[in-house]
């Protein structure tokens, strides 16, 4: 079956009821967000001096760039170890990568100070720093993923630029540019597609080892020297559940049959790999005895178990069952929780387990950073429909196309 | 080129050539500011009377609002316990003596200046440097304002202008760099009336600080806080009681950057690691592209037959 579905542009209405409450949270975010470059981070967010870091680190950029992993994990499966099926979920984790990391950039410029320096770790370096590794990493990784973008732009347009009136003396030389490009990217992207799980790698775990330097102010449970390696385990872990959560969502929303046989195989391989990242975390826990802190009813034991049991043992049991596998439903529901069980991950490591000392109160996000993180999802939702509506991104089975 | 300026250069060209030519000058880390040129305070709690003088004299050296001098010996400003921020780099807090309520203790804080500070090791863009003098200054044409040296500063100290839209800086004592280049003492030492601040060089400063612990054994505890936490500080304690009732945080003696920097070389040693990666994912992306091809030819040929 999976020979007859090929990527296609989505025939759909754009504004649906859903639709307009998704534009109607980005627009309240995107108040939000000219009110701290006007006024200055103070004026939007409950961050002091002794809670530096917030939502906006937590969630925009380190669970960001933990759910854009879709986009290395299905393009390692795919285009380097060949395993088959994952052709139709390739282009959806690229194009989820690519708005993913885009928006992590654009969230790292809203919470550093001074935003126009964003540009600095090129040239100024530390190479001792994680977060200098994490930068650079991050904006090669965007780069390169614009770049394995490219051929389906490519697609779309090639042989059919026919620009109106005055501008069709610009058809030609567009053409011959795509035709270009298509033909020498093509023959050089395996290079992009390796360095591009390569810079993953390098970045998915450096972001663990950012709150290793704070020591003491960070909570046991979460603080570990192998920081780095659980998130890499767990980035790779969440990169298919991801692409399961959102072709069930557009699927839906576009009103098409989703596509389980290819669901369904891709997601038996995440027990296996919810399993060694437990391994990895139970493990780690014994070894340092840090288990003991579990047996303290506090926030930090109910925030590592809500973690652990929801978004790692629960979605583990449930993938092992046929039934799950088979039903779109449960399937979205066993995925949700994964990505959940990540999101809660990096929000506990970088907010919850962070204790400075000194500190008066414990830092929440104030109403405005929580408008701007939820405006900066529904802008990307808003892309992701503008994209696929364009580009052939999702893949389309012939059937579902007679419809129209 | 000043000093640190050449040290960075030559650690960029050390991290470039590293990745060419698989040689590294980084590793070479030489305890260079265990002692000679390091400077220090000793801060004799024992001796302190709480007037804040410290505090004004900082604002006045560092151009930060001030008020009238009368303002700083109001007490009542010791009910509530305060921290360095963006206005006063230091600030000096007042805990009540159980044996004797007449004689409180006070406590002056700022940037400790680590031996090996956290706040250098991680800046993203190297805006942070630790000079020979012991200073951890800051530069404000390299901050990016990402707030990560807050994150890692085991004793909480820099600040971060909240308020400002435009060039937000990192405020946080800088050891009066510029005072001390000229030979001037730093103005919170140059303006303490009792000598509860004596500047100097740090090993002499720790002789100083326990030949005064050990002549008087009854009036302190026997712990001059600085000396080994987190790698050692140019600032040095010494109290009559222990550091913690004085909201001093409990650290060990190991340097609060260690472990990062052991992953971040580890993972980059030489930059082997992530081209080992890279080409081993050559290889397989390779093989696994014939074994595909293959398996793909040879079906058809069933097929054909």
């Amino acid at each position: 079956m999976s020979e007859l579905v090929i990527p296609k542009p989505v025939k759909h209405k754009f504004f649906t009821p859903g639709m307009i409450i998704v534009t109607l949270l980005a627009l309240n975010g995107l108040y939000f967000l000219a009110k701290r470059f006007l006024f200055g981070m103070g004026a939007v967010t409950n961050l002091n001096n002794f809670y530096p870091w917030g939502l906006w680190i937590g969630v925009d950029v380190a669970a960001g760039v933990a759910l854009s992993a879709g986009g290395f994990v299905t393009a390692a499966m795919g285009h380097i170890f060949h395993l088959p099926n994952m052709k139709p979920v390739i282009r959806p984790a690229l194009l989820t990568a690519m708005l993913g990391y885009t928006f992590v950039g654009i969230g790292v410029m809203v919470d550093i100070g001074r935003w126009y320096y964003i540009w600095h770790p090129m040239i100024y370096w530390n190479g001792n720093s994680p977060l200098f590794e994490v930068g650079i990493c991050v904006m090669t990784y965007l780069t390169v993923l614009y770049i394995e973008f490219f051929p389906i732009v490519t697609e779309r347009f090639r042989g059919k630029v026919n620009l109106p009136s005055i501008l069709s003396i610009f058809n030609k030389p567009i053409e011959f540019l795509l035709k270009l490009f298509d033909n020498t990217l093509g023959k050089a992207m395996f290079v992009f597609i390796i360095a591009g799980v390569v810079l993953s790698t390098l970045h998915q775990s450096s972001l663990g080892t950012l709150m290793v330097i704070a020591g003491y102010k960070m909570h046991p449970l979460w603080l570990t020297p192998i920081m780095p390696l659980l998130f890499f385990i767990s980035a790779i872990c969440v990169g298919i559940p991801m692409v399961i959560f959102e072709c069930l969502i557009a699927s839906r929303s576009f009103g098409l049959k989703p596509e389980m046989d290819v669901l369904k195989n891709i997601a038996a391989y995440v027990p296996l790999l919810l399993g060694i990242y437990l391994g990895f975390k139970i493990g780690d826990m014994a070894i340092r005895k840090s288990f003991v802190y579990l047996f303290e009813f506090n926030k930090y034991s109910i925030a590592w178990l809500i973690e652990i049991v929801f978004g790692v043992i629960i979605p583990l049991v449930m993938l092992n069952f046929k039934k799950v596998l088979n039903s779109p439903l449960w399937l979205f529901i066993a995925a949700t929780l994964v990505v959940a069980g990540v999101l809660i991950n990096r929000i506990n490591t970088f907010i919850v387990a962070y204790h400075p000392p000194y500190a008066k109160t414990p830092y929440f996000p104030s109403f405005g950073e929580i408008s701007v993180t939820v405006g900066f999802i529904c802008l990307m939702v808003i892309l992701y429909r503008i994209i696929v509506m364009i580009f052939p991104v999702m893949s389309l089975p012939i059937k579902n196309e007679e419809k129209y | 080129m000043s000093d640190n300026a050449r040290r960075d250069f030559l650690k960029q060209v050390g991290i470039t050539t590293a990745a060419t030519v698989g040689l590294s000058s980084i590793t070479a880390k030489a305890d260079e500011y265990k002692s000679g040129e390091v400077q220090g305070v000793l801060v004799d709690i024992g001796v302190c009377v709480g007037c804040r003088n410290c505090e004004r004299a900082c604002q006045v050296a560092h151009n930060l609002p001030a008020e009238d001098p009368e303002e700083y010996h109001n007490r009542d400003i010791y009910k509530e316990f305060r921290r360095p921020n963006t206005h006063s780099l230091t600030v000096v807090n007042e805990f009540e003596n159980p044996k004797n309520k007449l004689i409180p203790y006070d406590v002056k804080y700022q940037c400790m200046h680590c031996n090996h500070p956290a706040c250098v090791s991680a800046c993203i863009v190297g805006a942070l440097t630790k000079n020979k003098n012991g200073a951890v200054t800051w530069d404000t044409n390299k901050c990016i304002g990402c707030r990560y040296c807050m994150v890692a500063c085991p004793f909480q100290i820099p600040t971060f202008e909240y308020d400002k839209a435009i060039q937000p800086k990192i405020m946080k004592c800088d050891f009066c760099f510029e005072r001390t280049k000229e030979g001037l003492l730093p103005a919170c030492v140059a303006n303490c009336p009792v000598e509860a601040l004596t500047y100097g060089n740090r090993d002499e400063l720790l002789v100083l600080a326990k030949k005064r612990i050990a002549r008087y054994p009854d009036k302190y505890i026997p712990k001059v806080f600085g000396e080994d936490e987190v790698g050692g500080t140019s600032w040095l304690y010494i109290a009559p009681v222990d550091f913690e009732t004085l909201m001093f945080p409990k650290l060990g003696d190991k340097p609060a950057p260690g472990v990062t920097e052991a992953i971040q070389h580890g993972i980059f040693s030489y930059f082997i690691p992530p081209l080992a990666l890279f080409g081993w994912l050559g290889g397989v992306m390779w093989l696994s592209k014939r074994k595909k091809e293959l398996t793909e030819s040879e079906t058809k040929k069933e097929e054909d037959k």
